[in-house]
């Protein structure tokens, strides 16, 4: 009985995830400009991923004990997804003003 | 002090990095705990150069509370997004604000921007070379005046309280 509501619970938040991947996605086709289309694919990958994971967890620690590799998974996620967006944010504007919005002056 | 410093150049990074280990390896045996360590202790002082400034925690219980409340942002505000996402194009309304910082070390305005790229509806796109704005790019906002007060309450004061700066 137990094993079988932790497995609704699993398949929810897999369903879940998948949803909110989903929508990134359509957002990332949907939204106008590149700076719109950034906020698609960095939030799939917060909520999204999380709620997979957090179906694997679930999964894998009611079968084979405690599982807790997916909480490195989220930890390095959470560590590149703000990096990259960050990297693609400011190579949008370097190429669209050709100098950083701020300052006149050079970066380096 | 100076000695212990030297050995240990970054104790919470030593502990982060053998708390890694151990979820990489799903396992907290005896083993794997003397090999986190000696991890902990090696990486630190091979990556030394990449760490100009120690980072301090001033307050470290505020931490957790301070992860909890952005968890928690990320959820709420993901369903935000995605009402934006599939609904008509015309209630999109894209906005580039700037956000004066207060915080200055590194270690911090790196915290902050992260949070806010993580936060759903708000992507850091720049800072400027002297550290007085952040460029936040938001997906769709009606009073960007909110959002940057919002920004400041919720997580740059909590940032600043954490590192003490």
């Amino acid at each position: 009985m137990i094993m079988v509501l932790l497995d609704l619970l699993t398949a929810f938040l897999l369903l879940l995830g998948a949803g909110f991947v989903l929508v990134g996605s359509i957002g990332l086709v949907r939204l106008p400009d590149i700076f719109t289309r950034l906020h698609g694919p960095t939030k799939a990958t917060t909520l999204g991923v999380g709620s997979i994971l957090l179906g694997s967890v679930l999964y894998f620690s009611a079968r084979q004990g405690l599982s807790l590799h997916e909480v490195l998974v989220s930890l390095f996620l959470f560590l590149t997804a703000p990096v990259s967006a960050h990297l693609i944010a400011r190579a949008a504007l370097q190429r669209r003003q050709g100098k950083t919005p701020f300052t006149e002056e050079s970066e380096d | 002090m100076f000695r212990r410093s030297s050995w240990l150049p970054h104790p919470l990074l030593s502990l982060l990095l053998m708390l890694v280990w151990l979820l990489l390896n799903n396992s907290a045996a005896p083993g794997h705990l003397l090999l986190g360590a000696l991890l902990g202790f090696l990486i630190p002082r091979f990556t030394r150069r990449f760490w100009p400034e120690p980072v301090v925690l001033a307050r470290p219980a505020l931490v957790l509370r301070f992860a909890g409340r952005v968890l928690w942002d990320i959820v709420v505000a993901n369903f935000a997004v995605a009402k934006v996402v599939l609904g008509p194009s015309a209630a999109i309304r894209p906005v580039f604000v700037r956000v004066p910082l207060d915080v200055q070390p590194d270690f911090a305005v790196t915290v902050l921007a992260s949070v806010i790229s993580l936060t759903p509806g708000s992507v850091t796109a720049d800072v400027d070379a002297e550290r007085r704005f952040l460029l936040v790019h938001a997906l769709s906002e009606d009073d960007p005046e909110a959002l940057v007060r919002q920004i400041k309450t919720r997580y740059e004061a909590p940032i600043k309280e954490i590192f003490a700066c």
